[in-house]
């Protein structure tokens, strides 16, 4: 069963008004004068730069703390996972999942799942590209809620700074955090998903040959 | 060619070649027969019900702004913030990136959105071309993963109940507006349609 793709019959899908149009280079979509491309530009590149990006900015992520508190009694630092702890601890074990869902699970899930991705494309063992496409899906709409703990910090912040009691202050922690969450969203938009079914066509085409 | 192109389509997210099938009841949607993906919906008033919704939105965004999110009773004293007051605090902690990426995601992304949807739709609605329509719907394709109204809706929810161990904690006006905000940008989200968009563009009177 032979699938034609829009780019083999030289075909572009205009990324802006959704129209379809004859692709030679340097042509412009019909409708709306957009520049047409087969696939997004250097889509590989862009997206290795982005996640390694993230990968070095994880780590400082979690070890720094994300919020000190201090009152007349004591000082405390709190990281990610402290402060999933304390909520567990405080017995809001609702609570303490969903923060552990947005900022460990969804963070690592996106890094790791978008290098499987790219091994994946570059790669001649491809596999089935149908979970492949549904898993970048998932990273696409799940991916913003690990802004979570950036807006519990800013909120914790702005209510508790201005008397002598108790104190939160923002730790470096929660930039490189947020700084995470922006890049591994870029990485995921300059992922291009056509590039799956690319590859595994492609493979497919080589066994075939090979056979022959 | 062109005759041969209008009656095709490409699946955005595998780029399989689909022919177009008209779609006759409202609410109905194409489907990539490969991936799943969805390629078209019939449109429904989509329209004048996305600009129902867009003011709507607008004066829960401006609501939400104006008031503050939650307060605080510690030891008698009576503190209580805004998502402003939550920036310029981040923004005197020496973390301007957080404070403008927190204005940026909670109020300046949504506020352009909205005000480039009600900028395109009103004329749309009225059978006229808007000036700057392909402009503003690229910006529109920019931003539109920015907003993240829904996330900071629950980031609310937990610094509320963090802050209830220690002190009486009153939620504000603006959390009730944002959690109506993050339902109406919700059903706006499902109820806009692209395709919609641009067929009446190319149909209005330039």
């Amino acid at each position: 069963m032979k699938l034609p793709s829009a780019a083999s019959r030289s075909y572009a899908l205009c990324e802006v008004c959704g129209e379809l149009g004859r692709y030679t280079k340097g042509s412009r979509c019909m409708c709306c004068g957009t520049p047409l491309h087969l696939r997004k530009t250097r889509s590989l590149e862009r997206t290795w730069a982005f996640l390694i990006a993230a990968y070095v900015l994880y780590i400082p992520a979690n070890m720094l703390p994300i919020m000190n508190t201090s009152s007349l009694f004591e000082a405390q630092q709190d990281t990610i996972l402290s402060g999933i702890i304390f909520l567990w601890g405080e017995g809001s074990w609702g609570l303490a999942t969903v923060v552990f869902i947005a900022s460990i699970c969804v963070p690592l899930l996106k890094l790791f799942s978008l290098t499987l991705l790219l091994i994946g494309v570059q790669g001649r063992k491809a596999g089935e590209p149908l979970p492949r496409a549904k898993l970048y899906r998932l990273l696409e709409i799940v991916g913003r809620w690990s802004m979570l703990d950036v807006y519990v910090v800013a909120i914790l912040v702005a209510l508790v700074h201005m008397q002598a009691l108790a104190l939160v202050t923002p730790g470096p922690g929660v930039l490189a955090f947020a700084v995470v969450v922006v890049l591994s969203m870029l990485a995921t938009m300059s992922f291009d998903p056509r590039l799956i079914w690319d590859s595994a066509v492609t493979v497919e085409e080589d066994e075939s040959r090979e056979q022959n | 060619m062109t005759d041969e192109v209008a009656h095709l389509t490409a699946c955005p997210e595998c780029d399989l070649l689909v022919q177009i099938v008209p779609l006759s009841h409202p609410g109905d949607v194409a489907d990539c027969p490969r991936c799943d993906a969805v390629l078209y919906r019939a449109d429904h008033n989509s329209i004048e019900r996305s600009l129902a919704l867009v003011c709507a939105a607008l004066i829960l965004l401006v609501l939400a702004n104006s008031f503050p999110i939650m307060g605080l009773n510690l030891q008698g004293q009576q503190l209580e913030t805004t998502v402003f007051g939550a920036a310029r605090q981040l923004w005197r902690e020496d973390m301007p990136v957080v404070a403008g990426l927190l204005l940026l995601t909670t109020v300046f992304v949504p506020l352009i959105e909205l005000f480039a949807l009600a900028w395109i739709l009103a004329p749309l609605n009225a059978g006229r071309r808007p000036p700057g329509f392909v402009f503003l719907f690229k910006a529109l394709r920019l931003v539109h993963p920015w907003a993240m109204v829904e996330v900071f809706v629950l980031g609310v929810l937990v610094a509320l109940v963090k802050l209830s161990h220690t002190a009486e904690v009153l939620l504000g006006a603006a959390s009730g507006c944002f959690a109506l905000l993050m339902l109406v940008l919700a059903a706006l989200s499902s109820v806009l349609n692209h395709r919609a968009l641009w067929q009446s563009w190319q149909a209005a009177q330039p």
